[in-house]
Formats: structure tokens, C-alpha cells, sequence
């Protein structure tokens, strides 16, 4: 049942971006082309898709407990750091130029189309390149 | 390249990410992240956590099938940029949602609608930055 709930939760979530335009690059670069070849479509995505999970939210986690778990798997940090503004700003630089983002890119594999397979083999790279040089990190850190 | 505004396809696709982030928090008590997911599919913690992740992949990918069978039409996707651009950006993007911690789904959707600080940071930040790139990228290296 965990598996079946997880394949539709990411089926409607494919679905969803599909005929949203997220998973179109020339949509999202649009979006942000202000100055250019505007298309606001992308606030109605992104409006529509917070509102109803703030409405959603609300009921569901009045609940002690998701229906196939102990408890909720919720982020508990608070604070502002580095590493969360950098790296947010660096997602939006390479947002910016490729035109593809993570929630767009996997769904969209599903077209077999190769720009997503390029696009997807570079975020796995430098998911792996960050990890490492977290890694790196943490170790000089410890050894310090 | 010039796109079409959707208002109401564009909603509708919202609502359905709304609705699918809504499901696995109530079903798996899990945010819908597409960053946190992948992160975790690439390192699971257990064979339990990694076949949630991999349900949910799986899932994903489907969407534009489904799309195809009910709609005749694979979902449309443009590409106004090279190769290079694809390859850079993604390395790029692959850097900033690891130390970011989410993306658009995880930290757009999932964390604003909690009104979590971290989450509405990392949105303005990197909308800002993607607006800021996009500009930069068409208006004055005119690519």
C-alpha cells in the first residue's frame, strides 16, 4: 500500500507538471523574460499548486500521524545560513540557463526526449560533485 | 521563442501538484521534493526507504504518458537553448539543491505552504537569481 500511495502521489505530480508548462523550458524561461517574450503562465502553477497544499496541509497535519507511517517526516531547521541562500542562488543561476528544474526535468523523462536526459545526467553530476565536496568538508572539519 | 499563455492549464497542473504533495504527506508523511526524493534515491538509508523513492520515480514518469494516452499528445517541450547551456546549467543546478537543500517543489511548494523561514528564503533567492540569469543570459549576452 506505501508503494502504491508513493506511485500515485508521483503520478498526479507528473501529470500535474506535464500540463502545467513546468516541464517546458521555453515556458519557465519565459516566465522570467519580463523584459522580452513574457508568459506569466507559471504564477498560475505555482499559486495554484501553494494554495491548495496550504489548505491541505492544515488538515493533514492536525492528524497524530500519516495513514502508513509512525509520524511525519518534517524539516525542523529555522535558521538562514550560507549554504541555503548560496545554494538557492546558485539553483536559480543554472535554472536560468538551462530552463529546466529538478520537479520539472523527472517527469518530463518520461518523453524520452534527449535534451531531459542531458539535463538530468548534469544534475546527477553535480549532485554527486556537491556530495563530495560536502564530504570533503565534513572530514577536514573533523580532522581539525 | 514565443510561448502561449495557459492561465487555466497552467492552474489545473498546479492544482494537480498541490493535490499529489497533499497525498504523500497524508499516505508516507513526506514532502514532495523532487530534490529530497532523487537525493534520497541515490543514497537510501534502507531498501524500504529506497522503494517509496523509487514508487515514486516511477510515478513521475508515467505523468506524460498518461498524458499521451489520454490527450493524443506527448506534453510539449521546447528547448530554446544548446546543449552546452543544458549541461552547465544542470551541473549547476545539481550544486545549488544540494547545498540549497530543494528546489521549486520541495521549497517553493512543499516549505512555503508550511510558511517554514528556510523555505521562503531559498524561494525568493533563487527566483530572484533565476530572473536575474534569464535577463543577463537573453537581454545582454543576447544568446
Amino acid at each position: 500500500m506505501r508503494l502504491i500511495a508513493s506511485y500515485i502521489s508521483g503520478l498526479i505530480f507528473g501529470i500535474g507538471i506535464s500540463i502545467s508548462g513546468m516541464a517546458n523550458p521555453a515556458k519557465v524561461l519565459n516566465f522570467f523574460d519580463i523584459a522580452g517574450t513574457w508568459d506569466p503562465s507559471l504564477i498560475f502553477v505555482m499559486g495554484g499548486a501553494l494554495i491548495v497544499t496550504f489548505i491541505g496541509y492544515r488538515f493533514v497535519l492536525r492528524r497524530p500521524a500519516p495513514t502508513f507511517e509512525t509520524s511525519f517526516k518534517l524539516p525542523t531547521r529555522s535558521d538562514l545560513d550560507l549554504p541555503l541562500i548560496g545554494g538557492s542562488a546558485l539553483f536559480g543561476v543554472g535554472w536560468g540557463i538551462a530552463g529546466f528544474c529538478p520537479g520539472g526535468a523527472l517527469p518530463a523523462l518520461g518523453t524520452g526526449r534527449s535534451e531531459v536526459i542531458i539535463f538530468t545526467v548534469a544534475l546527477l553530476a553535480g549532485i554527486f560533485a556537491a556530495k563530495a565536496l560536502q564530504r570533503f568538508a565534513a572530514s577536514r572539519a573533523a580532522a581539525a | 521563442m514565443d510561448t502561449v499563455f495557459t492561465p487555466w492549464q497552467s492552474l489545473g497542473g498546479g492544482i494537480l501538484i498541490g493535490a499529489a504533495s497533499i497525498l504523500l504527506m497524508a499516505t508516507l508523511g513526506r514532502i514532495m521534493g523532487a530534490t529530497g526524493i532523487l537525493a534520497g534515491l541515490l543514497s537510501p538509508s534502507s531498501a524500504a526507504d529506497f522503494s517509496w523513492r523509487a514508487a515514486i520515480l516511477l510515478g513521475m514518469v508515467s505523468g506524460p504518458v498518461v498524458v499521451m494516452l489520454t490527450t493524443g499528445q506527448m506534453p510539449e517541450i521546447q528547448v530554446p537553448v544548446s546543449t552546452t547551456m543544458l549541461a552547465v546549467g544542470g551541473f549547476i543546478v545539481g550544486i545549488g539543491v544540494t547545498f540549497g537543500s530543494g528546489c521549486t517543489s520541495g521549497h517553493g511548494v512543499c516549505g512555503m505552504a508550511r510558511l517554514s523561514p528556510r523555505s521562503i528564503a531559498a524561494t525568493v533567492t533563487f527566483m530572484v537569481m533565476t530572473g536575474i540569469t534569464v535577463y543577463i543570459v537573453r537581454h545582454v549576452l543576447g544568446a
